[in-house]
C-alpha cells in the first residue's frame, strides 16, 4: 500500500496499463512535454515516447475523433480533456461516433476519456461544471465518477481495460485533497458497483465525487444526535448499481441523494425515480434530492459557495428525513 | 476481375483488365442504386435513400489506388467503394431493406454501413466526422509502424464544418498517411458552392494545412486514379496527407425525396452529356478495350448479381423484436 493522493493515483494506474500493454497511449493538449495542466502525466513522455503520450493540436473533435479511429484498429486511447467543460467540443465524436459504434457494428470500441470535472476551485462557468448527466443519458457509454484515490486507480483500469468507451470523471477538487491508501500494482475496482463507505440503519445517503466527502462530513455531523447515516458511494453512473442502490433504499426506508451537477435531470432523479420504482413499498419518507442550483457555475466563491449543496444543508435534510 | 491488386507507384500503366474492372465497378454501382431507386419507389426501403450518381469515376478510381492492407473511410455517395472493399452486394441490399442480413442487423439504415473487420469505417450522417477517426486510424497504423494507408471521401458541404478542419489539420501536423477525397458536387443539399466557401476553388484549402492539394476532373476515372495512386504512394512514404479534389456534380437530387428544382437545368444538362459512365466507356471501345462480347458478358454478370444479391436480401428475415435492446454494449471478452 502506498499513501498517495487522487491525482497520483489516477497517475499510477495510468501508468501500470501503459507498461502493461503498449496498445494503450494518451492523447491531449498540453500533456507530453509539459505533463498536463494538472500535471497527471508528468514523466510519461520521457518513459513512453511521443507516439504513446501525443501533444496534440488544440482541437476535442480531432483528438476525441482521432481516439476512435485508433481504437476501432486495436489500441486503447486515453484521451485528457483539460477540463471536462471543453468536451462540448467533441460532442458528435462522444455521442454518435463512439457511443453508438458497437450498437451499429459489434466491434469493440475501448477509449477512455478522462474528464476533470467539478467545482470549489475557482474556475466559473466554463471550468468547473458537472456534465455527467448528459453522458448518462447516452446508451453505448459507460460513466464512472470515482471519489476516492483507491478508486480513482481501479476504475481508470478498469475503464481501459473495457471494451466500450467509458467517461470517467475526475473530481479536480480531490486531485490534492489528502493522502489515501491505495493497493499497489495493477488492480481493478469493477465499474457498475457501487460501494456502502459507512454503515448506518436511519437514512440512506447516496452520492458521488466531491460531495461524496460533505455527506461523510454531515453523517458524522448528525452521528452524536443518534441519527445513523449510511452512505453510499455511487462510483459508476452508467451503468448504476441497482441492487445496491435498492438494498440500501430498503434497509433504511429513507433515501437522499445528493450530488454537485445542477438538479433537473440530474442522476438524481434517475436514482430517485429507481427507488420509487422498485423500493417504493419500503419507504418511510419521501426520496429527496439535494443538488447545485439550476445555474451556471458562478465564479465569485460566494455566489459558489450557495450554489453548492454544502455540509450543513445536507445534515439537515438528513435530519428531516430522520424525522419521518 | 476479383480481387482488388495493388496499384503501381510507378509509372506502370493500367492494364486492360484493371480498366475492364474499373468500369465494372463503376457499373456495379449504378445497377445496384437504380435498382435501389426502384425498391425506393415501390416502398420497400424504410426512410430515404441517396445514390452517388455520377460520382462513380471517383469512388472507383480513388479505390483502386488501394492497396489490399489499406483502410477508408467513405461516405454517402460511394457505394463502389464499400463493394470493391469486400463488403458483398446481397448484404447491401439487406442493409437498405433493414434486414438481419444488413450489415447493421437493422440497427441503421442506408448507406450508413460499413464492416471494421474490412478496414471499412461506416459513415455517420454527421458531415467530416469520419475525418478525424481516419486520421485516427492512420495514427494507429503510425505508432504500430505499419506502412498501410488510410483514405477518407467528403462532398463541399463538410469542408465547412469544423470536424473537417480538424481532421485535416491533425493528420497534417502529424504527417499521418491519410488521402483526403473530396467529392465536389458543388451542391450540399440544396446550398451551392459560393454558399459554402468563399475561396476560389475547395483544393486552395490545402496549402493553409501544410500539405498539397491537386484537382482533378471527377468525371474522368482514370485521371481520378492517377492523382490517387500519387496521394497513395507519398502517404505510403511517409509524406503525410494529400487534398484531391474531385470535380464533378449531383446529378440527382441529394436523397431519393429531393426533387432538385433548384438547380439550373443547363447545369444539368451539361453533366449529363458528361456521365462517367459514359465517357469511360467511350473510351475504352475507342482504344479496342472493351469489346463487345466481353461488354455483354459484363452486364450479365452484374445483372445476374443484382438478382442474386436481392434475392438473398428480400430472403433475410427482418430483425428479431426481441432482440431490440442487444448489442449496446461490448463484452469484455469481445475482441
Amino acid at each position: 500500500m502506498a499513501q498517495l493522493t487522487y491525482l497520483e493515483a489516477i497517475r499510477d494506474g495510468l501508468q501500470a496499463e501503459m507498461r502493461r500493454d503498449n496498445t494503450v497511449f494518451v492523447i491531449g493538449e498540453d500533456i507530453g512535454v509539459y505533463g498536463g495542466a494538472f500535471g497527471i502525466t508528468k514523466g510519461f513522455l520521457e518513459e513512453f515516447g511521443p507516439w504513446r503520450v501525443i501533444d496534440a493540436p488544440l482541437a476535442e473533435t480531432a483528438n476525441v475523433g482521432a481516439s476512435v479511429g485508433a481504437a476501432v484498429m486495436g489500441m486503447r486511447p486515453v484521451v485528457e480533456m483539460q477540463f471536462g467543460d471543453f468536451v462540448t467540443d467533441a460532442m458528435t465524436q462522444v455521442v454518435h461516433m463512439a457511443a453508438k459504434f458497437h450498437w451499429r457494428t459489434r466491434h469493440p470500441l475501448p477509449l477512455v476519456i478522462r474528464m476533470p470535472y467539478g467545482g470549489d476551485v475557482k474556475g466559473g462557468p466554463f471550468h468547473s461544471q458537472c456534465m455527467e448527466a448528459w453522458f448518462v443519458h447516452t446508451p453505448g457509454l459507460k460513466v464512472v465518477a470515482p471519489a476516492f484515490a483507491e478508486d480513482a486507480k481501479g476504475l481508470l483500469i478498469a475503464a481501459i481495460r473495457d471494451p466500450n468507451p467509458v467517461m470517467y470523471f475526475e473530481h479536480k477538487h480531490l486531485y490534492r485533497y489528502r493522502r489515501e491508501e491505495v493497493p499497489d500494482g495493477e488492480f481493478v475496482t469493477p465499474i457498475g458497483r457501487a460501494r456502502i463507505v459507512r454503515e448506518g440503519t436511519a437514512v440512506s445517503l447516496f452520492s458521488y465525487g466531491w460531495m461524496l466527502h460533505k455527506c461523510l462530513q454531515a453523517a458524522e455531523q448528525v452521528a452524536p444526535e443518534g441519527i445513523a447515516t449510511e452512505v453510499v458511494d455511487l462510483r459508476s453512473l452508467l451503468p448504476l448499481d441497482r441492487d445496491a442502490i435498492l438494498s440500501s433504499a430498503r434497509k433504511t426506508s429513507k433515501a437522499l441523494i445528493v450530488h454537485e451537477a445542477t438538479r433537473t435531470g440530474g442522476v438524481g432523479a434517475e436514482v430517485a425515480a429507481l427507488i420509487a420504482e422498485e423500493a417504493f413499498d419500503a419507504l418511510d419518507g419521501p426520496v429527496v434530492r439535494l443538488a447545485s442550483e439550476d445555474t451556471p457555475v458562478p465564479h465569485s466563491p460566494v455566489l459558489e459557495a450557495a450554489f453548492q449543496p454544502q455540509v450543513a444543508e445536507i445534515a439537515e435534510a438528513i435530519r428531516r428525513l430522520a424525522a419521518y | 476481375m476479383g480481387a482488388i491488386r495493388v496499384a503501381s507507384t510507378t509509372n506502370e500503366t493500367l492494364t486492360s483488365n484493371d480498366l475492364l474492372e474499373m468500369l465494372y465497378y463503376m457499373r456495379l454501382q449504378r445497377a445496384v442504386e437504380d435498382r435501389g431507386i426502384k425498391l425506393y419507389y415501390q416502398g420497400l426501403i424504410p426512410g430515404a435513400y441517396f445514390t452517388g450518381w455520377g460520382h462513380e469515376a471517383i469512388v472507383v478510381g480513388a479505390t483502386y489506388a488501394l492497396a489490399p492492407e489499406d483502410l477508408i473511410a467513405p461516405m454517402h455517395r460511394d457505394l463502389a467503394a464499400y463493394i470493391m472493399r469486400g463488403i458483398p452486394v446481397r448484404r447491401v441490399f439487406a442493409q437498405f431493406l433493414d434486414r438481419e442480413g444488413g450489415l447493421s442487423w437493422g440497427r441503421d439504415g442506408n448507406v450508413h454501413m460499413g464492416d471494421p473487420r474490412l478496414g471499412v469505417f461506416p459513415f455517420i450522417s454527421h458531415m467530416a466526422a469520419s475525418v478525424p477517426v481516419a486520421a485516427g486510424m492512420a495514427l494507429a497504423c503510425r505508432q504500430r509502424g505499419e506502412t498501410r494507408v488510410v483514405m477518407t471521401f467528403f462532398g463541399d458541404g463538410a469542408t465547412s464544418t469544423g470536424a473537417w478542419h480538424e481532421g485535416v489539420n491533425f493528420a497534417a501536423v502529424f504527417h499521418l498517411p491519410v488521402v483526403l477525397i473530396l467529392e465536389n458536387n458543388q451542391y450540399a443539399y440544396t446550398t451551392p458552392l459560393d454558399r459554402q466557401t468563399a475561396a476560389n476553388a475547395l483544393v486552395d484549402k490545402a496549402p493553409g494545412y501544410g500539405i498539397p492539394g491537386v484537382a482533378v476532373d471527377g468525371n474522368d476515372v482514370w485521371a481520378v486514379f492517377a492523382a490517387a495512386r500519387e496521394a497513395v504512394a507519398r502517404a505510403r512514404r511517409g509524406e503525410g496527407p494529400t487534398l484531391i479534389e474531385c470535380r464533378t456534380m449531383r446529378v440527382r437530387g441529394h436523397s431519393e425525396a429531393d426533387r432538385y428544382s433548384y438547380v439550373p437545368k443547363a447545369l444539368l444538362d451539361e453533366w449529363a452529356a458528361r456521365d462517367p459512365i459514359a465517357l469511360f466507356e467511350r473510351r475504352l471501345r475507342d482504344d479496342g478495350v472493351l469489346a463487345p462480347e466481353a461488354d455483354r458478358a459484363m452486364q450479365e454478370r452484374i445483372a445476374q448479381e443484382i438478382e442474386e444479391g436481392l434475392a438473398w436480401a428480400e430472403a433475410s428475415p427482418e430483425p428479431d423484436p426481441e432482440s431490440v435492446a442487444e448489442g449496446v454494449y461490448a463484452e469484455p471478452d469481445e475482441v
